[in-house]
């Protein structure tokens, strides 16, 4: 539990759990169970071998030379990309169907955005043997093709959502509704530090694997703390995750949210603001009259019109600062790292890697550390198309 | 009008010695002229009717009810505009929305309550504000006069349902399967089960929702139920081009029907 969780299920004004009566059971079955577990050395250490030897931790804090360079700092890299199914949900993913396969669920639903959750969750489904099925918003099965691929072949059922947006909202919606109807048997494995209580603590505390080793290595390599940590933000799951690891450090935490093409975006803490979504309450962009704003982002991932309830406290009080990266940039910034570095990250997580770059150009010399949360190779059949590369 | 419109609309049923009917409209759908007038038709046939103002991510709600909040929303309905319509009427039923959380919260809870009250609203269901949440907004709706409809599950523990029914105002609703909105073909004996338990305990009437769109639906449940609330069902024939009266006027005999039955049984019951 962190500072910011003063009363059960909030983080400041945010949080809490607006949901359907017939979810209420549920969740509340879950934030026992949750509770249970956190004491529970066997679950511990059942989750820690399964980390080490499924999903290949701890993965590398790498010095990127060459980067730095260019940047004009010290750029270390969180490589979550080289997590097994290629980004940090896997570790969310196995936390959470662990502690369902203890509630004696059989099946589990999911959504997803640009797929990294669905893969990160079928191969959990598959390595426990649990049931999956995943919602994913008919725009992103497009622009995420290999993805949906590989859900498949990891046995889940991938469920296309066409309505409105048809993106990681609408995949949400439909993942709530399927848990509506089969509360009893079915699991709701979120995939980022959003959704009611417990959901935002639990996932950022399964994910908060990276911050503390990402603290760990810093201080082992350089004998100091970083500067500054650089994560992007949709739902804000991988950001959660290193931030955890520093909150109570003197070091800077940056949150970089899609800035799409100007106009239409994704960042809510930026030009958002407070009301409920998806069972919390949370920075998100709206109208006048609470109807939720469609978004834009290149990246699928973070193509969300809220946030979690956390980077909502973490951004009034200050501890964090969230900035804006558009598309453009973002593009820029994953093909830099492939040149230079011989790493192809997701587009998300070049959101982060251009923001590093305009901190750096602003003040040279800083050490960073950048959430690299997630690989490209799913990005790249989308970008051809398009003609991006 | 105000919860005790509600109060009033139940008492006046349960003295003609019938079960409610509470339909439920969309606001703005199919289009905002058509509301208006099945609004009015409605009106001849309910003891409350359930308005909903259309919200862009409905959670609770099934494929038949998104699709008219979507529709609505594209005819550019919105809470004010729903509300002009519920002000300007002259007669008719108790209304209550139905809205989410979100479009409360959005104006502010004060404004929100006195905008509904002004528009001659008897109360709001809101499904995304469970009963933990519910504090601040009973306080405020109460103030302004208005029921703060409370939820009641198939998976909903004893106790909690007993603490949600203490504090319950207007009516209590009932949800028959978990599960979103929409009609469906029968109901398991859990939940008539379920049904006789709750009402059992309830110090307000009680009303079943999700899954009601036959009279065979309000036949098979009406020993233990107050009244009846009609949404997919309803929507789904307006879709279909039938009139509000063609949908509700089968539905409202089997409410009524629910007299001789009663009689039947007490009689029956006494007899024996």
């Amino acid at each position: 539990m962190t500072t910011a969780e003063k009363t059960r299920g909030r983080f400041g004004i945010y949080g809490g759990q607006y949901v359907p009566e017939t979810l209420v059971a549920n969740l509340h079955e879950l934030e026992q169970a949750y509770e249970a577990v956190k004491q529970d050395a066997d679950f511990a250490a059942e989750l820690e071998l399964t980390l080490r030897e499924f999903v290949g931790r701890a993965t590398p804090l790498y010095f990127a030379e060459r980067l730095s360079a260019d940047f004009g700092g010290r750029v270390f890299l969180k490589r979550e990309d080289l997590a097994h199914t290629g980004a940090h949900k896997i570790n969310n993913a196995l936390g959470q169907a662990l502690l369902a396969r203890r509630l004696g669920k059989t099946r589990i639903v999911a959504e997803t955005g640009a797929g990294q959750h669905g893969v990160a969750t079928a191969a959990a489904c598959a390595r426990l043997g649990l049931d999956c099925v995943v919602y994913m918003g008919a725009l992103d099965c497009e622009r995420q093709r290999p993805n949906v691929e590989r859900m498949k072949l990891l046995g889940a059922t991938v469920v296309a959502c066409e309505a409105g947006s048809r993106n990681l909202k609408i995949a949400i919606n439909e993942a709530i509704r399927d848990w509506i109807s089969r509360p009893e048997d079915t699991h709701y494995l979120i995939g980022s530090v959003v959704g009611p209580h417990p959901y935002p603590a639990m996932v950022r505390d399964f994910q908060s694997v990276i911050g503390r080793e990402a603290r760990a290595q810093f201080i082992q390599r350089e004998g100091r703390l970083p500067d500054a940590v650089v994560a992007c933000v949709g739902g804000g799951s991988n950001a959660m995750g290193i931030f955890a690891g520093f909150l109570d450090d003197e070091v800077e935490l940056h949150g970089v949210e899609a800035g799409g093409r100007g106009e239409s975006h994704a960042a809510p803490l930026n030009s958002g603001s407070p009301g409920v979504l998806h069972g919390a309450l949370q920075y998100l962009l709206q109208d006048d009259d609470g109807q939720i704003l469609d978004t834009h982002s290149i990246a699928a991932g973070l193509d969300y019109p809220g946030v979690g309830p956390e980077h909502s406290y973490l951004k009034d009080n200050g501890r964090a600062q969230y900035h804006v990266v558009r598309d453009e940039e973002a593009l820029q910034a994953f093909k830099l790292l492939a040149r230079r570095e011989g790493i192809i990250p997701a587009l998300e997580s070049s959101h982060a890697l251009a923001f590093a770059q305009r901190l750096l150009a602003q003040r040279p010399g800083l050490s960073v550390i950048v959430n690299l949360s997630g690989r490209g190779d799913k990005d790249l059949p989308s970008l051809m198309e398009r003609k991006l590369l | 009008m105000s919860v005790h419109a509600l109060t009033a609309a139940f008492e006046r049923a349960r003295s003609e010695g019938r079960k409610a009917l509470l339909p439920f409209l969309m606001a703005g759908h199919p289009t905002p002229q058509a509301f208006t007038r099945n609004l009015a038709e409605a009106g001849e046939f309910a003891d409350v009717i359930e308005v909903g103002v259309p919200f862009s991510d409905p959670l609770a709600d099934g494929p038949v009810i998104q699709a008219a909040a979507a529709q609505a929303l594209k005819h550019g309905t919105t809470l004010a505009s729903t509300l002009e319509v519920l002000g300007s009427r002259k007669a008719g039923p108790p209304v209550v929305l139905m809205l989410s959380v979100n479009q409360v919260l959005a104006g502010g809870l004060q404004r929100f309550a006195q905008r509904a009250a002004d528009a001659g609203v008897s109360g709001a269901i809101i499904p995304d504000l469970p009963f933990e949440e519910q504090h601040e907004a009973r306080e405020v709706f109460t103030r302004q006069g208005l029921a703060l409809v409370s939820m009641l599950a198939p998976t909903t523990r004893h106790e909690r349902a007993e603490a949600i029914l203490k504090h319950a105002q207007g009516f209590a609703y009932l949800i028959s399967v978990a599960g979103v909105t929409g009609a469906r073909e029968g109901f398991a004996p859990e939940t008539i089960e379920y049904l006789r338990r709750t009402a059992a305990k309830s110090p307000v009437p009680v009303c079943v929702g999700f899954g009601i769109g036959k009279p065979k639906h309000i036949e098979q449940l009406r020993e233990h139920a107050d009244g009846f609330i009609v949404g997919s069902a309803l929507i789904r024939g307006l879709n279909e081009g039938q009139a509000v009266r063609e949908i509700l006027a089968p539905l409202r005999a089997a409410c009524e029907a629910a007299l001789t039955t009663d009689n039947q049984q007490l009689t029956t019951g006494t007899r024996s």
